[in-house]
């Protein structure tokens, strides 16, 4: 701990000292002007006298070891056992549109299932003309494709159909991730063992030890549903599903089956636990929605945010997020920073793919006054994300999954960032 | 060429559903035999698909359930702790804190008859015979008052008569129907008066602090537990080590209730969940035969952790924090008086 505080003491003051110069001076438009000569530079640091570790010190990299708070963090009141639980992806820490694969979110129902890939296999049963093995090995010899995609826990911000509850994108909007899978069609498959005509829909299982299961219509199967073994270019981590998972795009994520063990086909949904006591919409007059599959337009500031607040000062800023739909791409997200009054365009940048995180950015000069900020996602099919209370007057407060609402932050003028609600 | 071609053409002509059939195919895998089919084939739809023969009873659920899933979801499947709760909350689900359960939600019982059969008791899943699980559903049915005698036998025959009282309670996805859905202009500008903050998350402080607080707090803490825990240990040699005392025996054989969906003890007593607990005290960590412990606990007993009964206490208080990655999920009993019952039974476990 000492250790730490000498590595960043001196550049860390000299760089706070610098910085409020450089705020003042940005709203006039001039370069700040440094006083005393900045030791960083004056200094030779250790970095650039001593040679460090050489090849093979890190046979796997990992990141540098000043960027150790950005990891997946859980909240533990939530859940009985992190066996059966979730924790959440740091967001607020996070640019682009890939999220690192040690840092995407994960929910199990029955811990990590270490699977041997020698004895993986894959069954497609039932309906079918054959009823067929796979091995891992199989599964690689059929053609591949690479997609980008975003997973979304139905569940995310769902611990705020009540009101801003947790202080934090990562806790509010960390249960998604979004990686380039590798893998294999799921029509594919599907084609090799042949479904018969009455096979409307597929039901994929899980290895692991709650078994997880969901049922599929066929026409999404038969869509753009992949079998996938890598993410990012590297082997499934095993709580993402080692050796292979399903990718259902667009769709909520608890039916991305991970540790894929078998895929049956039949006439009718099989009603399982996850697609009645868990993953049905509850509304206010009690009755419930089912099978809601697609996740709806939605977006969320990621910086400034409770966890990454303003610590420059006044003058230039950068306000970035991110937008994603389950229905197609987003074209474009609107901005606000006095709570809803006045709205801009953000700027877009890095790929659009359908299905897929998108990035926004909205660049501008910070008066240094308190700030309410807000980001609304338009989706291809010319959706609007809606307004947490417009999205409660249709819903109630019960739902727990699907929140799509508009999220809230308010900015103070030491540049803190709470998460609130407004009317 | 004339692959591609082929493909196209199937994909052309045959657009529709489960038309798939005469679609290219490699010749990859394998015919699945009948014998691996049944072995992992063990869905149960609402029709009654699936369900092998068998039959139980309501008390022969409940001797089951208490021994096996009680110590999760309560005695009367009401739930303990944070574990999900099974049974009431009828007539909650319009209401501000809605209850959700097999007798208040679940449209169908085949749900938990594949639910059960497939992923309980929790860390020991598909341990259960038919038989067994007929009879934990009976019992499930009975604490939800939907069947009222508990003379009930559930069977394959009888199964799909039951039917759960919120089956209706749901309807299909009808989002894109909502008036939330259609594409529609949005204002820009001037869209309001003003604004006020009506709601702050910080007033409720229920978000995780970042990890080098909580460590601190949680170094902290340890540092006073351990010094309260050693006191009254070291006044305590005097006492006769051999001297088991049977009133707090029984007191902790009654207790162990909540360990016995995951320990037998006794003649005929098998690795469940957790390894078998006769002779726990004074051995070994990590040493039963043929049972597969965490990489912790196997460390610990390579490093020679004894289960003394002062170490039994510390790891029963929070085994978890007692150590790190034990896969004992178990989430401790804060009671110093139950778990010295409890040693002092396992005690008389030789
Ligand atoms: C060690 C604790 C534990 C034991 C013992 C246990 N369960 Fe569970 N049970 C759980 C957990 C945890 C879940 C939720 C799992 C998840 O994350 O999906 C659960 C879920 C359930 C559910 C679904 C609840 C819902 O609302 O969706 C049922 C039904 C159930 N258990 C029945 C049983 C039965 C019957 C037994 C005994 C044979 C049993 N459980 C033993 C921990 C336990
Ligand atoms: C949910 C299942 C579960 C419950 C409930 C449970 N245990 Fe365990 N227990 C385990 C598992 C699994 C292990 C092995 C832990 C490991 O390998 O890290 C274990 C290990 C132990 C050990 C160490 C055994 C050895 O051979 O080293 C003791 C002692 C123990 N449990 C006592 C208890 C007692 C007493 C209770 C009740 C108060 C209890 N456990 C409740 C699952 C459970």
């Amino acid at each position: 701990m000492t250790d730490s505080h000498q590595k960043d003491g001196p550049t860390r003051r000299s760089f706070l000292a610098g910085s409020a110069v450089a705020g003042a001076a940005a709203l006039t438009g001039t370069a700040a002007r440094a006083t005393d000569p900045d030791p960083a530079i004056t200094e030779v640091q250790p970095w650039a006298r001593y040679l460090g570790d050489g090849v093979d010190a890190r046979p796997y990299g990992h990141p540098s070891e000043y960027e150790a708070q950005v990891v997946r963090r859980n909240v533990e009141w939530l859940t009985a056992d992190t066996t059966s639980s979730v924790n959440f992806t740091p967001i607020h820490e996070l640019d682009g549109i890939i999220t690192p694969n040690g840092l995407c979110f994960e929910r199990h129902h029955g811990g990590i299932a270490e699977v041997d890939p020698a004895q993986y296999r894959l069954m497609i049963n039932g309906m079918v003309d054959r009823e067929l093995i796979f091995t891992l090995e199989d599964l690689k010899r059929f053609p591949r494709e690479n997609r980008a995609y975003f997973l979304e826990c139905a569940a995310n911000s769902g611990m705020e159909w009540r009101g801003a509850q947790l202080n934090g994108c990562q806790y509010t909007h960390g249960m998604i991730h979004n990686v380039m899978y590798t893998g294999v069609r799921l029509r594919t498959l599907l084609e090799e063992a042949g479904v018969q005509p009455a096979g409307e829909w597929l039901l994929a299982e899980g290895a692991d030890a709650s078994a997880m299961t969901r049922s599929i219509p066929m026409e999404k199967a038969l869509d753009d549903c992949m079998v996938a073994f890598k993410m990012n270019g590297e082997a499934l981590r095993p709580e993402q599903g080692y050796p292979v998972r399903l990718v259902v795009p667009g769709w909520e994520g608890n039916m991305w089956v991970k540790w894929l063990r078998r895929l049956e086909v039949g006439d009718q949904p099989w009603q399982q636990r996850e697609e009645t006591s868990k993953y049905t919409d509850l509304l206010a007059d009690g009755r419930a929605r089912r099978f809601t599959w697609e996740m709806d337009a939605k977006s969320v500031i990621t910086s400034p945010s409770p966890q990454a607040p303003i610590t420059h000062g006044p003058g230039p800023m950068v306000l970035t997020g991110l937008a994603w739909s389950g229905r197609g791409t987003i074209p474009r997200v609107d901005v606000t920073i006095d709570g809803g009054i006045n709205w801009v365009e953000a700027r877009m940048d890095g790929p659009s793919w359908d299905k897929s995180l998108h990035r926004f950015y909205y660049e501008f000069d910070w008066d240094g006054s308190p700030m309410i900020l807000q980001s609304r996602a338009h989706d291809s099919t010319g959706y609007v994300q809606p307004t947490k209370d417009a999205l409660r007057d249709v819903r109630g407060e019960n739902s727990i999954y699907h929140n799509n609402g508009i999220q809230t932050y308010a900015v103070a003028a030491d540049g803190s960032v709470e998460n609130v609600e407004i009317a | 060429m004339s692959k591609s071609l082929k493909l196209l053409l199937t994909a052309a002509t045959v657009a529709g559903l489960g038309a798939v059939a005469q679609a290219q195919t490699y010749g990859l895998g394998r015919e699945a035999l009948p014998e691996e089919v049944a072995a992992w084939d063990i869905d149960v739809r609402p029709d009654g698909l699936g369900l092998p023969e068998g039959s139980g009873s309501v008390l022969e659920g409940e001797d089951i359930f208490l021994e096996r899933c009680a110590s999760c979801h309560g005695g009367f499947a009401e739930g303990a702790g944070r574990w999900p709760p099974l049974a009431g909350g009828q007539g909650s689900l319009s209401s501000d804190d809605p209850l959700k359960t097999i007798g208040s939600y679940w449209p169908y019982l085949s749900t938990v008859w594949d639910y059960v059969h497939r992923a309980m008791p929790f860390g020991d899943a598909q341990s259960l015979e038919p038989d067994e699980v007929y009879a934990i559903t009976a019992f499930l049915l009975y604490m939800n008052d939907v069947v009222l005698d508990d003379q009930f036998v559930l069977s394959n025959e009888n199964f799909t008569d039951i039917h759960l009282p919120n089956e209706d309670g749901f309807f299909m996805d009808d989002r894109e129907e909502s008036p939330l859905f259609p594409p529609h202009d949005v204002c820009m500008t001037n869209c309001a008066d003003s604004v006020e903050i009506v709601m702050r998350a910080n007033i409720l402080d229920v978000t995780p602090e970042d990890a080098a607080a909580r460590e601190a707090r949680a170094a902290v803490a340890a540092g006073t537990e351990t010094a309260a825990a050693e006191e009254p240990a070291t006044q305590e040699p005097a006492v006769d080590e051999n001297a088991i005392d049977m009133e707090l025996a029984a007191e902790g054989e009654r207790l162990f209730r909540q360990c016995a969906a995951c320990h037998q003890v006794g003649e005929d007593a098998r690795n469940r969940v957790g390894p078998i607990l006769n002779g726990v005290v004074g051995r070994h960590a990590g040493a039963v035969d043929g049972f597969r412990y965490s990489g912790p606990m196997t460390d610990a007993g390579d490093s020679g952790l004894i289960w003394t009964p002062e170490e039994i206490d510390a790891f029963l208080e929070n085994p978890r924090a007692y150590m790190n990655g034990t896969r004992m999920t178990y989430r401790g009993l804060d009671d110093a008086d139950d778990r010295a019952a409890i040693i002092e039974y396992l005690r008389t476990q030789e």
